[in-house]
């Protein structure tokens, strides 16, 4: 394996873009080491990207903030203003792993790894977060929710790679959730997940809603329906059995050893739930 | 030897919390564990895995990895003995495989590479051919008669004729006329349950550096719970002779029963001779599930008749264990421990064994006995809620005590299970309010405890400081414990004692660290072996002051004239007697040997809160208490760990552990990210009450306290989960899926 600190953005891309056979990107390094110890993958060329300029600032843009991709979670959790926007996007996060992995873990990384039980997704596709990508043809802005397109597999080209993360600016009233299901308290994989953004009109109701879902289906999911079951409303009762059933029918999981289809769909329908109470009591809601 | 008269004895050293003198190689990372040790020239060895659950091998061509530049040796089963011994036969074709694989990572093939990287090339060369057979991973399947058969020809006479060939072993135990029993019963309730297999999940992996020489001669140094039992196994194995065998053992990075056999030792053996070189094997995680040795799985059947107002008046249990796909003798513990903690009139137990496609069971901590208990503690829990009863009154009227038959033969002596309930229901613990989804479970435990083979040797050194050698790996502190014995019976401060543990050359033989013996049997022969230095010293002082040695005294770490006959000499200390040892026969040491006796069985209780979520089927460890009996607790802080070691390994077992296994016969979870051992933030802080109710079979009243902490909690756990979730939960773990799907219908 030959291990590359290239100096430029354009060098990175053309080494990628050049090497023939397994190539991997190095950022947090919490995935991809993993697997190499593992002997899951052995691959030919690393490239190291964490030097190159930008990569670890967090820097405001239009009222919202640009994340650089050696970013680490923890960073995310100490940059005040970020997580007062974006509350969601950062607890999910800081879900990763432990305090010593999310000292390395980036959400560039858990993105690209494409596990559809990745922790920080969700929360960026509810915040319509969009990632700027740089390959050998220049560079491209890509919605974050259309960069997994199934377990392990991103729809970056060749000699591609992502260089930073853009959270757009939200109004006063508000805010986000995320929430997963696991069996331990930490260290461990959602077996399902949720995360909903939402905002408030001055009344407290919600005038716009996003929800996706992550772990029952291959890629994590964006649920439209369940969105729109919650909008117009305060959360009353039927509001949030709509939000359920719209959640539980866009669910497609399998059953594994993490869990059963049953338990997935049913534990995916009450995240989003809880989940919207939280992201509504954030955004100043009261019920 | 019996508990000393001097019951009320006051101890100095014995009861306090010294500090532990392996604490800061720990720390520091100085320690020497399993692969910290390197050697010249040496290789690196790896072993090749069976993919499949059951397969015949055809043949194994491994000219190609022999032919790879850096490959100096390959094994296979061909190069290792087969030993007449049926139990060391077992481990030799679990080492490496002879003509059939019994499970998803027995052992195929071994190679040694001058690197990790060409022995990992090396083993993918190796061609094996298979033909699959059909495999069988459930003990229930497996006992139905046309159950594929993983090995023929190993059941023993008691099992009735017309059985699946897997059936290797029928127990049976108890008294009384239990039909009868039942009628006398107001209600009566059997139950079915379940357990997964589960495992130590000691940190460390199994690692060792290995060589054998042209002249016969070897060398091992590894991770064991048994430096004499690795030398046992390897001799059989390698067909050499146990004199030319010498065993080191590293420190531990634990062990709870999980290395007490052999894996890699043999193979890396056979590498050396092979190749001439010393062979490091250092096993990975995924190799430490798939193929070191797991608990037994079970299947179980429990009824008991309970009168309105109490009191049981007939048990019986049928527990179905299977240890893997080799016999196993761990269904007898399981069936002796079921119904040990009551004083029964009635009582049976019968007990099977069958073979499965799956790694032979390694003991886990009280081997049997957690399964066994969580089925009958669950099923007096739910007489206790049926009838209305409180389920420690309930444990109280019918606990065993000094004088009940025990459900497994014998009577029991002084025993502490009435002083431990009762400290139970004393315990602030048990009167705390519960809020809503939240429920309290408790259960009993027991374990035997062991005594067995120990020699120790204490010797005094000639500037007044000890030094003692015993030969049982230190797993759970006993270094400590053993230098505060000798410290409280010779009269010195415990920093002038220092324990270290023997290779298999430099002591006698010693049982391995299992069965909670350890701090009571060595403990033993290291009192009796300071006695045998104490009357030489005493000798000595008398040879001295020129009076006879029987006018000699020893108290407080100095001989003392025995009286004014004997003449007005001042006490001569430890260190003056030592200073001239050489002027009055020379070196002065003590030995002792013993086969222990007296052991002293343990019981247990442990009270445990949980809230359930009934939407997601969460449990959540609320509060947790352990009691139990010591006998006396030589350093508590080591006692109190392994009570709060227990409850967390049973958490684990109660809520997430399993072996997961694929309707191919592999292991689903060899890992830890899906076998779910407990995370700090999962726990809350386990409260301790120890009990001291003295072992008559002990000088200082010692009993084992290793095992018994994992018994109570599986039932416990479960007795609380069910009341919370307002369904009785009969199947382990109550992992969230399962816990909702019984809850949710
Ligand atoms: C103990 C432990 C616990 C964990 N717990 C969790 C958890 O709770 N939740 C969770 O979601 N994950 C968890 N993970 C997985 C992992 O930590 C996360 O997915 C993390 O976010 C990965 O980020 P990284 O920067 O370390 O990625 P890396 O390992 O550096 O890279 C991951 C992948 O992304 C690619 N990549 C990296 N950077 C770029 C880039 N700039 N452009 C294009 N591709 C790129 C790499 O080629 C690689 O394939 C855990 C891992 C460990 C070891």
């Amino acid at each position: 394996m030959r291990y590359v600190k290239p100096e430029s953005y354009e060098a990175a891309s053309a080494l990628l873009a050049a090497e023939d056979g397994i190539a991997r990107i190095l950022t947090g390094g919490t995935d991809v080491l993993v697997m190499l110890k593992a002997e899951m993958v052995e691959p030919d060329l690393m490239v190291d990207l964490k030097h190159l300029p930008g990569m670890h600032d967090i820097a405001a843009e239009d009222g919202g903030f640009r994340i650089g991709a050696a970013v680490s979670s923890a960073e995310l959790g100490e940059h005040a203003a970020l997580k007062a926007m974006w509350p969601g996007v950062v607890e999910g996060a800081e879900l990763i792993g432990s305090t010593q992995v999310q000292n390395r873990a980036t959400i560039v990384g858990n993105l690209c790894t494409a596990s559809p039980a990745a922790d920080s997704v969700p929360g960026l596709v509810t915040a319509n977060a969009v990632a700027r990508l740089h390959g050998p043809h220049g560079t491209r802005d890509v919605p974050v929710v259309e960069i997994p397109v199934s377990p392990g597999k991103t729809m970056l080209a060749k000699g591609e790679f992502i260089t930073s993360i853009y959270l757009p600016a939200r109004p006063v009233g508000a805010s986000d959730a995320y929430l997963r299901f696991i069996p331990r308290t930490e260290m461990d994989i959602a077996v399902s997940s949720a995360a909903v953004s939402l905002e408030l009109d001055a009344g407290g109701t919600i005038t716009a809603a996003r929800v996706a879902i992550g772990a029952v289906a291959p890629t994590v999911r964006l649920v439209a329906d369940a969105g729109a079951a919650i909008v117009g409303t305060k959360l009353d009762d039927d509001a949030i059995a709509a939000l359920i059933a719209a959640t539980e029918a866009a669910c497609s999981p399998i059953t594994d050893k993490r869990g059963t289809i049953e338990f997935r769909t049913k534990t995916a329908g009450v995240l989003a739930k809880r989940a919207a109470h939280i992201a509504y009591s954030r955004a100043g809601g009261k019920t | 030897m019996a508990l000393d008269d001097q019951a009320k004895r006051t101890f100095k050293v014995v009861g306090t919390r010294v500090g532990r003198p392996d604490g800061i190689d720990k720390v520091t990372g100085k320690a020497a564990y399993g692969a910290d040790i390197t050697a010249p020239g040496m290789l690196h060895g790896r072993i090749l895995r069976s993919p499949h659950a059951h397969a015949r091998i055809k043949s194994i061509d491994v000219s190609e990895a022999a032919k790879l530049a850096g490959v100096k040796a390959v094994v296979t089963g061909a190069d290792l003995a087969i030993p007449d011994d049926e139990g060391f036969a077992d481990i030799a074709i679990n080492c490496l495989a002879r003509d059939k694989v019994f499970y998803d990572g027995h052992a195929v093939a071994a190679v040694a590479a001058t690197s990790k990287s060409i022995a990992k090339q090396a083993i993918r060369l190796i061609k094996v051919d298979y033909e699959i057979l059909p495999h069988v991973t459930d003990v229930d399947a497996a006992m139905k008669p046309d159950a594929p058969a993983v090995q023929e020809g190993r059941a023993l006479e008691n099992v009735p004729a017309g059985m699946s060939q897997n059936v290797t072993t029928r127990c049976a135990f108890g008294h009384g006329d239990v039909d009868a029993g039942f009628a006398k019963a107001d209600k009566i309730i059997e139950r079915s349950f379940k357990t997964a297999a589960t495992h130590q999940g000691y940190i460390e992996p199994q690692a060792c550096l290995a060589t054998l020489g042209s002249d016969g001669r070897g060398e091992v140094w590894c991770c064991t719970q048994g430096q004499y039992m690795v030398r046992a196994n390897c001799a059989a194995v390698l067909g050499i002779e146990e004199s030319q065998l010498r065993v080191i053992s590293s420190e531990i990075g634990g062990g709870f029963g999980g290395k007490t056999s052999t894996f890699i030792e043999p193979v890396a053996l056979a590498l050396s001779r092979k190749s001439g070189k010393p062979v490091k094997m250092v096993m990975t995680r995924d190799e430490v599930l798939r193929a070191t040795g797991p608990t037994i799985s079970a299947s179980m059947d429990i009824k008991i008749g309970m009168t309105n107002d109490g009191r049981i008046t007939a048990a019986r249990g049928e527990l179905r264990y299977s240890g893997g796909a080799y016999p196993n003798e761990t269904i007898e513990m399981g069936a002796q421990a079921a119904f040990a903690a009551y004083d029964l009139e009635a009582v049976e137990t019968v007990g099977w064994n069958v073979m499965t496609n799956r790694p032979k069971e390694i003991p886990y901590r009280a081997p049997g006995a957690p399964t066994s208990i969580y089925a009958v503690e669950s099923v007096v829990d739910e007489l206790c809620q049926e009838l209305g009863l409180d389920p420690l009154d309930v444990r109280l009227l019918n606990a065993a005590r000094k004088g009940t038959l025990s459900a497994y033969g014998p009577t029991f002596n002084e025993i502490g299970l009435v002083a431990t309930l009762e400290a139970a229901k004393a315990h602030p613990h048990y009167t705390a309010p519960l809020g809503p989804n939240q429920g309290r479970g408790l259960s009993c435990g027991f374990w035997f405890n062991f005594g067995g083979n120990t020699c120790v040797s204490l010797n005094i050194n000639d500037d007044g400081t000890v030094g003692v050698v015993e030969g049982n790996p230190d797993i759970g502190g006993s270094r400590a414990s053993i230098s505060m014995m000798a410290a409280e019976e010779l009269g010195v401060p415990y920093e002038k004692v220092r324990t270290v543990i023997a290779d298999t050359s430099a002591l006698g033989f010693n049982d391995i660290t299992d069965g909670s013996r350890v701090t009571f049997a060595v403990g033993l022969a290291t009192i009796e072996a300071a006695r045998a230095a104490i009357r030489e010293m005493c000798r000595r002082a008398a040879k001295i002051w020129g009076i006879d040695e029987d006018a000699v005294l020893w108290e407080d770490g100095a001989a003392v004239p025995a009286g004014p006959n004997a003449g007005t000499h001042p006490p001569m200390t430890l260190a003056e007697i030592a200073a001239v040892a050489g002027n009055t026969g020379g070196p002065i040491a003590g030995h002792h040997e013993v086969n222990a006796d007296g052991a002293g069985v343990s019981f247990g209780v442990h009270l445990v809160d949980t809230e359930v979520d009934p939407e997601t089927g969460a449990t959540k460890i609320l509060r947790y208490t352990v009691f139990q009996d010591a006998g006396k607790a030589v350093h508590p802080d080591y006692v109190e760990g392994q009570m709060q070691g227990g409850a967390v390994q049973g958490i684990g077992w109660a809520l997430n552990e399993e072996y997961i296994y694929g309707e191919d016969g592999r292991l689903q979870n060899a890992g830890f990210l899906d076998y779910r051992i407990p995370v700090a933030s999962d726990l809350p802080e386990i409260e301790t009450v120890i009990l001291e109710i003295p072992n008559p079979g002990h000088p200082y009243g010692v009993r084992g306290v290793g095992e018994t902490p994992i018994v109570p909690p599986l039932a416990a756990i479960s007795n609380a989960v069910s009341r919370a979730a307002g369904v009785r939960m009969c199947e382990l773990p109550m992992s969230p899926p399962r816990l909702l799907k019984a809850m949710t219908g």
